[in-house]
């Protein structure tokens, strides 16, 4: 199948009612709804989307099987009257006892739904403000996975902020990186926003540069607590140029549409991305690097 | 030739600074959220005391709620400096938000006349008390939220009454030095009577927080700035502050964690509230 040569995104900023699942997927049905006319081919919700991100022990209540989540999203978009295209969206899971912060891709047909992919949440933050390892496990595993648009990642939030994540997925053949995030804003003494927004913005764009992908991401809105989700959602082009970007504290939907063939011209230009892959190898083989080197070590770890 | 050697400027004694207009707007959106969406109390009640941190306070939820929503609750001692309430006045006439005055010497004196040994400390209390009563019962009335106006500094160095003070349950300007709390006023178009006066309590006569404290509030933000960045005292003496300074800081706030905290309470299962059932407040 080839691949199409254009994405029409759209990314719905969600300020969640918290812990209110249904109500939550009534909410964004009802931004599906604004959508279904001139329909996009991925839509892209942040982290938590349905919940609300600082949960505690109430993950537990929450969390739902990756199935289970994909079938009510894809339901909400068809009974908004949403055709075939692609839904992305960041939820608690509960796989068999074990709970993970993870986000998932489906594709929906208007009689049925597919999940592409799961991703579970890798970097866990556990400091500050933020607790998720107390509730949580971490996931393993970074995928790439093959789209209508090309193969593509999702990262969850920290997973972004790590360097190394964006780049492995890239030199796996990543071409789009989806970023569902929940980013409780700080920093008041930056010019023009909140620090936090800037660095979140900085870190991708880089990313976006580097390895001439598109970064789409998703962020959370709304106050939890006094903390506030810093939403700010917005596309990045392989250029690191922003196409478009949502306020910080207003539930919005964003969209833009990108040109696929920017993903080709940007890397012929700028070939960063194949010289890394020629000396990744190398560099990951270093024997100094910290990294397990047998069966009984990678179990230690 | 000479090359020039561009080095990074000295480390500063100043406090944190502030972008008051991303503060702002962030806090109002706080207090919408948190009132209106939330917890579906579009109204609040604050005690206007004729400070600036209760100023900041009303014109935060003026712009945030409309000021036909907000409620200030001028609660005099009869022997409260009379400017106290001059200055709060200067703040309902700019926001136009609504104003009751209720005096609450005839409730602290009910109590006080049976301890005649009460020292200022504790009049000092009762009165902070008293006014909470006052603030929460004014809440109902009006089916407004008491919003909280303690700040980061004073909170940090445990200055102020506890369970009273810091008992409303919504507080926007919790997270901001008192250095901060001025920048956001000068922004907000508090009155200047507000920003220029020496901040006080208004306990005792011609008391000054800065007196009680035993140092200015630059000063103390600068170091406590520090503090938190995880700064040893040995560290933040060497960017330049006096030893006597930071060791009264350093006292303060390790004399007070409790201040911050709810009552503790004593864990005798592994469903304990808070310990093991962690539930967050807005769920």
């Amino acid at each position: 199948m080839a691949e199409a040569a254009a994405l029409r995104v759209a990314i719905v900023q969600m300020k969640p009612d918290k812990g209110q699942y249904r109500a939550n997927l009534r909410t964004s049905g009802e931004a599906f709804a604004q959508l279904a006319a001139d329909s996009p081919n991925l839509v892209v919700l942040p982290e938590a989307a349905m919940t609300g991100y600082f949960l505690e022990g109430a993950v537990y209540e929450l969390a739902v099987t990756a199935q289970d989540f994909a079938r009510d999203l894809a339901a909400a978009w068809r009974e908004a009257g949403g055709r075939t295209a692609d839904l992305v969206a960041g939820f608690f899971e509960n796989d068999d006892g074990n709970y993970y912060n993870s986000a998932v891709y489906v594709h929906v047909e208007p009689r049925s739904e597919r999940i592409v992919h799961v991703h579970r949440k890798m970097f866990l933050p556990t400091y500050g403000v933020f607790d998720e390892e107390r509730f949580l496990s971490r996931g393993r595993h970074l995928g790439v996975f093959e789209t209508a648009f090309g193969k593509m990642a999702l990262l969850v939030c920290e997973d972004a902020c790590h360097a190394i994540s964006a780049t492995l997925a890239a030199v796996k053949g990543a071409r789009v990186l989806i970023v569902p995030s929940a980013s409780p804003g700080r920093g008041i003494e930056a010019e023009g926003e909140l620090a936090s927004i800037t660095q979140w913005r900085d870190t991708l764009r880089l990313a976006a540069i580097e390895h001439g992908v598109f970064v789409i991401y998703a962020g959370l809105t709304g106050f939890e607590g006094g903390k506030g989700m810093t939403g700010s959602s917005f596309i990045v082009d392989p250029r690191g140029s922003i196409l478009v970007q949502a306020p910080a504290t207003e539930a919005c939907i964003i969209r833009a549409d990108l040109d696929l063939g920017a993903i080709d011209r940007a890397r012929a230009t700028l070939p960063l991305l194949g010289d890394l892959a020629a000396v990744l190898p190398n560099l990951l083989l270093d024997p100094e690097l910290p990294l397990p080197r047998g069966a009984r070590d990678a179990t230690d770890c | 030739m000479t090359l020039p050697i561009v080095e990074p400027s000295a480390a500063l004694l100043e406090p944190p600074g502030l972008n008051a207009a991303v503060t702002a707007d962030w806090l109002a959106a706080f207090l919408r959220d948190e009132l209106v969406l939330r917890r579906k109390i579009p109204r609040a009640v604050i005690g206007l005391s004729g400070g600036v941190d209760s100023a900041v306070t009303a014109f935060l939820c003026a712009r945030a709620l409309g000021p036909q929503n907000v409620y200030a609750i001028r609660m005099p001692y009869r022997s409260s400096n009379r400017s106290s309430l001059t200055d709060a006045a200067l703040v309902v006439e700019a926001t136009g938000i609504r104003c009751e005055t209720i005096d609450i010497s005839a409730a602290v004196d009910g109590y006080l006349q049976s301890q005649p040994d009460a020292d200022a400390r504790r009049r000092g209390n009762v009165m902070a008390r008293t006014r909470m009563v006052v603030l929460f019962d004014q809440s109902a009335k009006f089916d407004a939220l008491p919003i909280g106006t303690g700040n980061k500094t004073e909170r940090l160095l445990g200055y102020f009454t506890w369970h009273a003070d810091d008992a409303p349950p919504v507080n926007p300007i919790g997270d901001l030095f008192k250095s901060q709390v001025w920048a956001l006023a000068r922004y907000l178009g508090v009155p200047k009577p507000l920003i220029e006066k020496a901040p006080s309590a208004d306990l005792e006569a011609d008391q000054t927080d800065e007196a009680d404290l035993g140092i200015s509030y630059a000063r103390a933000d600068a170091i406590l700035a520090c503090l938190l960045e995880g700064y040893s005292d040995a560290a933040t003496i060497e960017r330049g502050f006096k030893k006597e300074e930071v060791e009264l800081v350093r006292r303060r706030v390790d004399s007070t964690h409790w201040k911050r905290h709810l009552p503790t309470t004593a864990m005798l299962s592994n469903t304990a509230i808070n310990e093991f059932y962690l539930r967050p407040v807005d769920y």
